[in-house]
């Protein structure tokens, strides 16, 4: 039997009956038609699923739907607005992040919370933060190149002035 | 091919903005209305007879629509997976395959029955009920062991476990190792690997009844390919098959060859009526997709005292599997391509594929190309060392300096210069300086090793000639086609399918460039068989640039022709009097009289033709190679071996390497990369593991199989230098392996070095912590 799941999903109410067993990866691509999360080994260690739970980075392969009632969970459809782009997509474009792209938006949601705790991480706090996600085709080169230029990008816009 | 704003610029990925933004689409991402479900019940042992399979208490499930087993699929479904004749021709045994088994298992994860249900979930659930009642047999796990006229058989109607057996004489090999005045041997294992793409296999297929025709979504490098196999077995014209290959999330040549369920889903699809999709688990795909690698070398090399090397003598043993996989017989060309970058006198190399109760082995990037690279600089770094010579300097010696370089094997090198990509690679590293360095570093008893690897490849697959013996009929040729819409906009089509190598982006620059239009007016397309007349034969061996590339530049070549003479016709001039610059015809000593291609292709569509042209302005070219391609380099590590754990730190990598022009350097550098760290990981981390007595998978998840994270890998120092092909107009070679064919005799002669001074000659891969603690103990007592 189904129970009700409220939770909001990029920035959207959502009220929903699910199975007790479905993953959280599954509401999301199949309830709530958000397929820009990936499944890419069933046992949390590649990442290839991580979305923002409360703005925290979860692997959303390995939780149950239910498990996130009442949270606020962010995908990587709505880390930007409509039709913007978020600083680290612009990054792992400029900087040739990613190549097939299956495993990016796990490897940009995990990034998103690591630049939200960290303003300035270096390299050793970037593989810390990203030992959770693997990427098959880049050999991870650029998308160190990637985070650490969205860093910047985000300390320089956050100092701007509002408006300015 | 002259460098310009488009040619040999890092222009940003036109792939991007949708797979950064969760906007690709991948395989999962494709429904259709009344979808089913389908899970593949998979057996347990990896030789087995099967007495009986159970199927009520899974039809008694709510949910699900169907479970299925051989008997059903022969209705559908007829003959033999393919097996190509590749680089082994004469096969002494080909065990058929059909895509599920009936009467025998002969590897772990091989389909026994399928089920079909209205939920995923469902579908897994009634799997699980499915009760199948197996007599155990013995496993051949051990290649080696199974060549032994003992040895228990893999299929038990097998006549032995031999797949071929076959010498290529290279040469009077006897005559050269009786000059010998010093002779080195050695044993050298290539573990099995699984290719890992992030993305897992996938199929959903739609059989209509009623129009009689199949649409086939999958995750595939091949989908020209899969349509004629599939159509094949399915007996449906291969007209009425529409194959789409979406984004693909990686390949790395596990997403070539077709695979049971390619056929199972769409069979699965006709028998039911119904739309049916099933996505792979990532532990069946550890246990279900091919295996690269597997092979066992025995190897020696003679040499005079000099330095010059004189023969190479090897056997290479393939673990096949329990099947020939279709293009498994390419991994054979590791023998062809054992003499690397140097003269020899002879080479002689025997290859024996042996049967063995795993899944197949297939070509995973590089496939032979690796190995063959691994097993040459392995010997040359033995050989130095034997000859107390700086490996460098024995290198230098002995390179092939004249092109084209005819090989042992009469395979033509069609340029090269290895002693300029050594040479940049030594100054790049700072070889003198790791080696001050390291004579320091060993005074203080650390274990340091600097490794070089000077490697060459075959690629760019491939010359009819050569190919169409290969595939047994069809030549791997390229075709494209090119056509301007009346707005002027370029539709491109190609059979090549990129899955992660951007041709989005490089094929629209070269296209835009060719015809002078702007990146924005290009659009590329491939991957979906009903789109456009091109054909093509998919994006692996390096080959998607030097021949899919190069039937695009042939298109175009052939639309400029076109549009001259409409022009000349249009300007009221002789087309010899026209000039072709960025974008525009005009006519000579008079720049007023002018045409942009994009006005002529507006113009093709309307009434104002020369007599006898055709309306419309568009291509179909076929481009049929002259021969491979032929890209080189030098890769240099420096390693560190802790003493007391084994770890190996690696402080330094650099890779130089040629591949001919390039038309975006941004995305062959990110290749590059790529290939280092797969190929990294290799020689440090990753083995699938089979129970040597039971066959029994052992590294069934990523928690097992150990995939580099960032934290394990380099940044490497990367050059290039540039020697164009002559074998295509562009001077284009290939780049998508060249690092994955690099890296791993480097990491290994370094760690070997390293660990010289304890007396240890040789390390197989993974040179994982463990291995080499137990190795450094050994070498205490």
């Amino acid at each position: 039997m189904g129970q009700t799941l409220r939770v909001t999903v990029n920035g959207e109410g959502r009220s929903d009956e699910v199975e007790p067993r479905l993953l959280l990866v599954h509401y999301l691509r199949e309830t709530c038609g958000l397929t820009g999360t990936h499944v890419g080994c069933d046992t949390s260690q590649c990442g290839a699923c991580t979305v923002l739970l409360d703005g925290a980075a979860v692997k959303s392969c390995n939780m149950l739907a239910l498990q996130a009632d009442g949270a606020e969970i962010t995908t990587i459809e709505g880390l930007a607005p409509e039709g913007g782009l978020h600083p680290l997509q612009t990054a792992f474009w400029e900087n040739h992040g990613l190549q097939c792209g299956y495993c990016t938006p796990g490897f940009i949601m995990a990034a998103a919370a690591l630049l939200a705790e960290n303003h300035d991480p270096s390299d050793e706090e970037i593989g810390r933060g990203l030992e959770g996600n693997l990427c098959r085709c880049t050999g991870y080169v650029n998308i160190r190149k990637a985070v650490k230029a969205a860093a910047q990008a985000m300390r320089e816009g956050a100092a701007a002035p509002i408006g300015g | 091919m002259a460098v310009t704003q488009l040619i040999g610029a890092r222009v940003q990925r036109r792939e991007d903005p949708r797979l950064i933004t969760g906007h690709g689409r991948f395989i999962e991402d494709h429904t259709l209305p009344g979808l089913t479900h389908l899970a593949v019940v998979r057996s347990p042992h990896p030789h087995a007879l099967i007495l009986g399979i159970d199927t009520t208490a899974a039809r008694a499930l709510p949910g699900v629509l169907a479970v299925l087993t051989a008997a059903d699929f022969h209705k559908v479904l007829s003959g033999s997976m393919p097996v190509t004749p590749a680089f082994a021709p004469e096969k002494k045994y080909v065990p058929e395959r059909f895509p599920i088994a009936e009467r025998e298992v002969c590897f772990q994860g091989e389909p026994v029955a399928v089920v079909v249900a209205n939920d995923r979930y469902l579908a897994a659930d009634a799997a699980d009920l499915v009760h199948v009642t197996y007599e155990p047999l013995p496993a051949v796990v051990d290649p080696e062991g199974a060549m032994s006229p003992g040895s228990p058989l893999v299929h038990t109607d097998g006549p032995d476990n031999i797949g071929w057996d076959m010498t290529y004489a290279g040469g009077d090999i006897d005559a050269a190792f009786s000059r010998a005045e010093v002779v080195v041997k050695e044993r050298i294992i290539q573990q099995r690997l699984a290719p890992t793409a992030m993305e897992t296999r996938g199929v959903m297929a739609s059989y209509s009844p009623y129009s009689e025709d199949l649409s086939l979504w999958l995750s595939s490098q091949n989908p020209h390919f899969i349509r004629l196999f599939v159509s094949g077995a399915m007996g449906i014209p291969e007209s009425r098959v529409r194959v789409v290959s979406p984004d693909v999330g990686g390949g790395f040549g596990s997403k070539i060859s077709p695979y049971p369920e390619d056929y199972l889903v769409p069979a699965a699809s006709k028998l039911l009526g119904r739309p049916v999709r099933w996505i792979e688990t990532r532990t069946e795909s550890v246990m279900t997709t091919i295996h690269g690698r597997g092979q066992v070398f025995t190897a020696e090399a003679a040499a005079l005292r000099d330095g010059t090397l004189l023969g190479l003598r090897l056997t290479q043993v393939l673990d096949l599997g329990a099947y020939h996989g279709t293009f498994g017989a390419f991994q054979a060309c590791a023998c062809l391509m054992s003499g690397g970058v140097y003269r020899w006198e002879a080479i002689s190399a025997r290859t024996v594929g042996v049967l063995t109760n795993k899944v197949p082995t297939d070509p995973y990037r590089g496939a032979g190309r690796p190995e063959g690279t691994h097993l040459c600089e392995r010997m040359v770094d033995r050989m130095a060392d034997e000859l107390g010579m700086d490996p460098a300097e024995l290198r230098r010696k002995n390179f092939a300096r004249e092109f084209p370089f005819v090989n042992n094997f009469g395979l033509t090198y069609d340029s090269g210069n290895y002693d300029g990509t050594l040479d940049r690679a030594l100054e790049l590293s700072d070889y003198q300086g790791w080696r001050q360095r390291q004579a320091a570093a060993r005074e203080e008893g650390k274990l340091v090793g600097i490794g070089l690897s000077t490697w060459v490849e075959i690629c760019g697959f491939g010359p009819s000639a050569a190919t169409a013996g290969a595939t047994g009929g069809i030549a791997l040729v390229e075709s494209a086609q090119i056509r301007f819409l009346p707005s002027g906009s370029v539709a491109a089509y190609v059979g090549t399918h990129a899955h992660g190598q951007g041709h989005d982006t490089t094929f629209s620059q070269l296209v835009a460039e060719t015809l002078g239009v702007p990146l924005e007016a290009v659009d590329l397309r491939h991957g979906d068989t009903a789109e456009g007349p091109a054909f093509g034969y998919g994006t692996y061996g390096s080959r998607s640039l030097s021949v899919g590339g190069m039937a695009l530049y042939t298109a175009s070549q052939e639309i400029l022709a076109k549009a001259r003479k409409l022009a000349a016709h249009l300007l009221e001039a002789s087309p010899d009097d026209l000039e072709f610059t960025a974008g525009a015809f005009t006519v000579r000593g008079n720049p007023q009289a002018k045409k942009t291609i994009q006005e002529v292709a507006l113009a093709s569509y309307g009434g104002n033709l020369p007599a006898g042209m055709e309306q419309g302005l568009e291509a179909v070219s076929h481009f049929d190679p002259p021969n491979f391609v032929w890209p080189f380099g030098a890769h240099v590590c420096v390693v560190e071996v802790d003493r007391e754990t084994g770890a190996v730190e690696i402080l330094s990598y650099t890779g130089v390497d040629d591949c001919g022009n390039v038309i975006n350097p941004m995305i062959v550098e990110g290749q590059v990369q790529g290939g280092i760290a797969q190929s990294i990981a290799q020689a440090l981390f990753e083995e699938v593991v089979y129970d040597g007595a039971s066959g029994q998978l052992v590294t069934g998840t990523m928690l097992d199989y150990l995939v580099p994270t960032m934290n394990e890998l380099p940044t490497p120092k990367l050059d290039r230098t540039v020697t164009p092909s002559p074998t295509n107009a562009l001077g284009v070679k290939g780049i998508g392996e060249a690092g994955t064919i690099a890296a791993s005799a480097a990491v290994i002669n370094a760690v070997c070095e390293a660990l010289r001074p304890l007396g240890i000659h040789h390390v197989d891969m993974p040179a994982s912590p463990d291995r080499l603690w137990r190795l450094m103990q050994e070498a205490g007592r």
